[in-house]
């Protein structure tokens, strides 16, 4: 059973999809070097870093963008 | 700085690639707008990764119909919303650059010349990306494509770059602008004025792609930094009619350093890159960067 | 309630006023275009509370009609001819997507050659796109299947739209009385839709269009198919409601002096007018001969077609359309479905005229029994 038209009822049902599991590098964010720009939180695709800066790694799919834009280095990307 | 909402309108778990930019680009614009919103998409990457049945990564009312016609249905939306007396609930719809400057160009023309009061945004990332990296009208001079393909009697894409936005302006609507997701700031204000705009907005937003660009997925912004630190894109907008340059790099960089990375203009000779760099500084000379 | 002189496009259009429809998206193409002049009228006159969505294309008429049903509201579209073509592809998002809107259309040729008269191709070649089709005789049964096809649509067992088929030309643009319901009877019969398993809402938020890989999109179908086969009971109903409240009886098909007869005309639209002449004249002789008019072509109509031709020899099935390489499409559809001897015959291609000696040849041929399966009637010969 489908719903009629496949219409989806449930908004943000995607996050039954772990997509952490793609991950082949996994980013650690030394919370002592942030200067809380939020670069992280801006640009993650996944929208896996909280307000808090906690990395979701659920999520998170390990492409770096947060380690890239980190302007004081504070993240670095460990193989998995 | 940029808001950081309590709840991403985009979920996580969808199926983008690492390093994706059209996510970035759609979550940036849905926190900006927020619930009371309705979005509209285009076949392409945006539909087929945020809602494979029974999951979607919409968090707002979402609507699908087919590749060339989301400036179309966002018309019957937004008008059935108004009769509805739904006059506060913000319409965006979104295209990439195939269902936009190609395929979508007659349906999004109409929708904009007839007045309706939605946001139009253009995730352009200058190829077919969903189908595999096909060229469309929004493909830059010079780069390399499965169907413009570098070969012994070929250099790639041998056309420039249809120029989306002039076109959109040349329709006489009272917002059009051009925006990069390496400039988050410069971009959500864009969103944000092209929904407070009474009529139809259109925002041009260049968007590089890890898989079509050919470049490691942490790059997808520090590309498109590189494409407006050297005037390969220029950010701007258009208000009644009134052009205005939104961000000016300090010192343009050479074209050659954001060529360079990308996969997709490797094959580029030096003649070539001055070509493209004379393209660029043209550009940059008409619009006054 | 007014009787009226009017073309069936005025009927089209008068339904659609009364069904009250708050988005109408439409582009005017001949034989429809006065449609699409009248209702932009009723808007300019505020006789009906809508959007007229003046879209630049059919394409972009059928893909707003898509959007404004998906956010919950009746919606009213019409064309014809090459402008279903270009609808082709939306058409069948539509009737997928399951929003319930009504479209009619002006029965006209398919180019090429360039031709913007009568015949049916156009809709026949939409026949798998999931949307109910009602071929209609005269103004006043486009009238009533408009305002009939709104409530079969919307009703929760079918949510498919229906597209309302009346012949270029013969009816669109000729003249002939027509009652005009009052708007009460009407609201009676057709309260306001109230979408409940499709709507863009902020309050409610929904996704709509999705992509459905393999494990769903056979289950979606089947959805469909059921839908349309749920529409035959519901047709039935909504037709048997009607007839209480306005008077006109309708049905799927409509069988006249059938019962007793040994050979039946079958087909669709404003022929069946000429083909009552012909039957009466020649029950007149003595000939045992009837005529079953197709009003559902989409769903097929089975049973009910069985039940009028049960007691017939043979089957005359004239197709206003063709399917290259095997015959008319009706024709096919009745061959692979009715156990009866029957015999095509194709006519009246791009507005040729269907005379009454064209139906009497047709007579002629079946009783006689035809060289060919399939036979073109009316064409010249070098």
């Amino acid at each position: 059973m489908v719903n009629i038209g496949c219409v989806i009822t449930t908004p943000g049902s995607s996050k039954n999809n772990k997509t952490g599991s793609w991950r082949t590098f996994k980013p650690i964010l030394d919370k002592e070097k942030c200067i809380d720009c939020d670069n992280c939180i801006v640009f993650c695709p996944d929208s896996c870093v909280n307000k808090q800066h906690d990395i979701d790694y659920d999520y998170c799919k390990g492409c770096g963008i947060c380690a890239n834009e980190c302007p004081s280095d504070a993240i670095e990307m460990v193989k998995e | 700085m940029v808001d950081i909402p309590d709840k991403n309108l985009l979920a996580p778990g969808h199926r983008g690639c690492a390093g994706c930019g059209a996510s970035i680009a759609v979550k940036l614009a849905l926190n900006a707008l927020g619930e009371n919103t309705v979005a509209i998409s285009a076949t392409g990457c945006l539909e087929v990764m945020t809602t494979p049945y029974p999951e979607t990564a919409w968090e707002i009312p979402f609507i699908h119909v087919a590749f060339e016609n989301s400036g179309a249905v966002a018309s019957g939306v937004e008008s059935a919303l108004r009769i509805q007396g739904k006059e506060n609930v913000n319409v965006i719809a979104f295209g990439g650059d195939g269902g936009t400057v190609d395929i979508g160009l007659q349906s999004l023309s109409g929708a904009m010349e007839r007045g309706h009061n939605m946001t139009y945004i253009c995730y352009d990332n200058e190829a077919y990306m969903n189908t595999g990296i096909q060229r469309s009208g929004a493909t830059p001079f010079g780069a390399t494509t499965t169907t413009s393909p570098m070969g012994s009697a070929s250099f790639g894409e041998d056309k420039p770059k249809k120029n989306m936005p002039m076109i959109m302006a040349a329709h006489g609507i009272p917002y059009v602008a051009t925006a990069s997701i390496a400039y988050p700031e410069d971009y959500v204000n864009k969103v944000k004025k092209a929904a407070e705009t009474k009529g139809p907005a259109y925002i041009h937003l260049q968007q590089p792609c890890t898989t079509g660009w050919g470049y490691p997925s942490d790059k997808t912004i520090e590309m498109g930094r590189l494409a407006v630190e050297t005037g390969s894109w220029i950010l701007y907008e258009i208000v009644d009619g009134k052009f205005e340059i939104t961000y000016r790099p300090d010192e343009r960089k050479p074209v050659k350093e954001y060529l360079a990375p990308q996969k997709r203009f490797r094959h580029l000779d030096d003649e070539l890159i001055e070509k493209i760099q004379k393209y660029v500084d043209a550009e940059c000379e008409e619009l006054g960067l | 309630m007014i009787r009226e002189v009017m073309t069936a496009n005025k009927a089209v259009a008068e339904a659609a006023r009364l069904a009250k429809p708050q988005v109408i998206p439409v582009y005017p193409i001949t034989p429809q275009t006065t449609i699409s002049e009248y209702l932009a009228q009723y808007v300019a006159d505020e006789k009906i509370d809508a959007k007229y969505v003046k879209v630049e294309s059919e394409h972009s008429a059928i893909s707003a009609a898509v959007g404004a049903s998906a956010t919950g509201v009746r919606v009213f579209t019409a064309t014809s001819s090459q402008g279903l073509m270009l609808m082709h592809e939306i058409l069948f998002a539509a009737a997928g997507m399951r929003t319930p809107f009504v479209l009619a259309d002006a029965n006209r040729a398919i180019s090429a050659p360039l031709n913007i008269w009568n015949d049916q191709q156009d809709s026949i070649a939409q026949r798998d796109a999931g949307w109910l089709q009602i071929y209609v005789e005269n103004a006043q049964e486009a009238l009533d299947t408009t305002l009939m096809a709104y409530k079969i649509s919307e009703n929760p067992k079918v949510l498919l739209p229906s597209m309302v088929c009346l012949d270029g030309f013969i009816l669109t643009h000729t003249v002939e009385p027509v009652e005009i319901p009052d708007q009460e009877p009407v609201d009676e019969f057709l309260p306001p839709y109230k979408a409940e398993h499709a709507f863009l809402d902020p309050k409610n938020p929904m996704s709509i269009g999705n992509l459905a890989d393999p494990d769903y999109y056979l289950e979606a179908r089947h959805d469909m198919q059921v839908a349309m086969e749920n529409s035959i009971e519901v047709i039935q109903q909504t037709c048997d409601e009607f007839a209480e409240i306005f008077g006109r009886k309708y049905g799927l098909v409509e069988p006249y002096k059938t019962e007793d007869a040994e050979i039946i005309f079958v087909a669709m639209g404003s022929l069946c007018s000429t083909i009552r002449v012909i039957v009466d004249q020649l029950r007149e002789q003595g000939e045992k001969v009837g005529l079953l008019k197709i009003r559902a072509y989409r769903p097929f109509p089975v049973e009910a077609i069985d039940e009028a031709v049960k007691n017939c020899d043979k089957l005359a099935v004239i197709d206003k359309n063709v399917t290259f390489g095997i015959g008319g499409a009706l024709y096919t559809d009745i061959k692979a479905k009715i156990h009866k001897e029957a015999y095509g015959f194709i006519a009246g291609l791009g507005g040729r005229d269907i005379t009454p000696d064209s139906i009497l040849e047709v007579y002629e041929k079946t009783k006689n029994v035809p060289e060919k399966e399939v036979t073109w009637i009316g064409l010249k010969e070098e």
